[in-house]
């Protein structure tokens, strides 16, 4: 089933867009991710342009969060103002991500910069997790083994413009979250992704939010921070394709219930080495392409007239 | 029908029969003037046909030979190339050409060098060369000529640029036909056909016809309105993938229950 994109302006395979979402859409499901930083890549080795591929992948993300946010307000697991704040910064650092796509697409070097933040995340991440959910497998076999203090008191305790957050106990600087916010709004206006990958993490280990509201937070938050993306992506180089996005969320969402059943049956480290090893293993095609002789070295780019 | 009404067409314009010096003058039509790209667009086939019309016998001098070119609607490019700069490649020098057409087809009756000179060439801009314009380019890089040769080279590799030395067919060098398959990531507008008759390599008569090649439907609505009205594209978007989050949880939410 051949079928036209009408921004990216090619003819592809709707079958296979379809099933590319249902595999992220099991794997979010699987793992509880929003899936834009394995399905942004994958767009970009079918062929799709990188900056629809970002744009698209924004859009995408939006419809996995929203989906996700639900279930997670029902469970009264959302630090609204926690997420505010963090949207604030991110707003702001997605505004900073779209004006330096533009750039750099003008320079001819986005595609070097999105593929370099690609292999240097998903390295980070990736490598994190395998040796996090390693060290798990290695401490639930040997029993005894000493437990984690659940609350650290780190230097940015120490900050000024201190808030209360209730929903999650703490009693903090908004300088570190804003920050947090803005570095993963960043992330998302060049990477086309959530940010969930380095917002949960951030949350846990730099803000000290307990884990029942921390994802719950960073989905409310990435629906926002995505959202305006989109729309900045489709007003600034419009490449928001919204046949291909449609498709992909289909199969997505679908994908999602499956996973969600298949991740019930597995336990939680092993899921966790898979997930690692399979963020590695993307990683490593595009450091690949980086670092191998490419077979073409010309490439070609709409110009504009002087 | 359509041969016939081309045929009177042409008959209603003596004029054009008359600028040709030798008498032979082209006769052609197009199997349609307009490709619809549609949501399973997968490409389409041009069939280009005609005759070579003349009120002598034919002369015996030099063989008649036919060319045809089909070009898309053109526009600025930049070609850049990679190099390995501290271990990995990136795009380092690049040239701006100011005009090159998005498709361009070349089908001739026998191997374009035995049926075009090189100065009717010049004059009528027949190669795929020559469809290409890059002035200045010198001055950016040191070897231009290699950056207009990776983009011919990857235009004709994605099918965009097609060379069909000796696949028009003439038959007692009076009827022709030419079939040019049009790709499946064709760009919207005018699509100019070009036809020449030669002889000796000297264009004896020429004509043009225009394909328009529009989006239809839905994905002309979607360009549009991506491109018109960004903000409410834009929003649009959003709306589609909020309301298709929500929709599928509540789906499956029911489904569960």
């Amino acid at each position: 089933m051949q079928l036209y994109l009408p921004i990216a302006e090619l003819s592809v395979n709707g079958l296979a867009l379809l099933g590319l979402g249902g595999i992220v859409g099991i794997l979010s499901g699987m793992f509880g991710v929003g899936g834009g930083f394995i399905i942004t890549p994958l767009l970009f080795f079918m062929g799709i342009p990188p900056a629809v591929a970002v744009a698209t992948g924004a859009n995408l993300v939006v419809a996995s969060s929203v989906s996700g946010v639900l279930a997670q307000l029902k469970r009264k697991a959302v630090d609204f103002r926690m997420g505010l704040v963090l949207l604030v910064g991110g707003l702001l650092g997605s505004a900073l991500g779209i004006w330096v796509f533009a750039w750099l697409t003008t320079l001819g070097q986005i595609d070097l910069f999105v593929q370099l933040s690609y292999v240097l995340f998903l390295g980070l991440i990736g490598a994190m997790m395998l040796k996090e959910s390693l060290g798990a497998l290695l401490r639930a076999r040997k029993p005894g083994s000493p437990i984690r203090r659940a609350h650290v008191h780190y230097s940015v305790h120490k900050l000024p413009l201190k808030m209360k957050f209730r929903a999650s106990g703490l009693y903090i600087s908004v300088i570190p979250p804003m920050l947090a916010g803005a570095a993963v709004g960043f992330l998302s206006a060049i990477m086309g992704v959530g940010g969930g990958f380095i917002m949960v993490p951030a949350m846990i280990y730099l803000l000290g939010m307990p884990t029942k509201v921390v994802v719950g937070t960073s989905l409310f938050q990435i629906i926002f921070v995505t959202a305006f993306t989109t729309v900045m992506h489709a007003v600034a180089s419009q490449t928001v394709d919204m046949v291909l996005a449609l498709l992909l969320i289909i199969g997505g969402v679908i994908g999602a219930q499956i996973g969600s059943r298949i991740g019930v049956m597995l336990r939680a480290e092993q899921l966790r080495i898979l997930l690692a090893l399979m963020v590695l293993a993307v990683c490593l095609r595009i450091a690949l392409d980086l670092l191998l002789t490419p077979s073409e070295l010309y490439s070609i780019a709409p110009g504009v007239l002087p | 029908m359509i041969r016939v009404l081309a045929l009177l067409g042409m008959l209603a314009f003596p004029a054009q029969a008359q600028d040709a010096a030798s008498g032979e003058t082209i006769v052609a039509g197009l199997s349609q003037n307009l490709v619809e790209i549609t949501t399973n667009f997968s490409g389409s086939e041009i069939l280009i046909y005609g005759a070579v019309k003349r009120h002598a016998p034919i002369p015996d001098s030099a063989p008649l030979e036919v060319v045809v070119t089909v070009q898309g609607p053109s526009g600025p490019l930049i070609v850049r190339r990679k190099e390995r700069r501290f271990g990995i490649w990136m795009n380092t020098e690049s040239v701006s050409i100011s005009r090159a057409p998005s498709f361009y087809a070349i089908a001739s009756s026998v191997p374009l060098e035995d049926a075009l000179s090189e100065t009717e060439n010049l004059r009528h801009q027949i190669t795929i060369p020559r469809a290409i314009r890059a002035v200045g380019i010198a001055t950016e890089v040191d070897d231009a000529p290699r950056f207009l040769e990776a983009l011919v080279r990857l235009r004709r590799e994605q099918e965009d640029y097609l060379l069909a030395e000796g696949s028009v067919k003439l038959l007692e060098s009076t009827l022709f036909r030419a079939d040019i398959a049009l790709p499946a990531n064709l760009t919207e507008g005018d699509y100019k056909v070009r036809l020449f008759i030669t002889r000796a390599g000297k264009v004896i008569d020429s004509h043009e016809e225009v394909i328009k090649v529009n989006k239809h439907g839905l994905e002309r609505w979607i360009h549009n309105l991506a491109h018109q009205q960004p903000l409410i594209y834009g929003l649009l978007s959003l709306v589609l993938a909020v309301a298709a989050g929500w929709g599928a949880s509540a789906l499956f939410g029911l489904i569960r229950r």
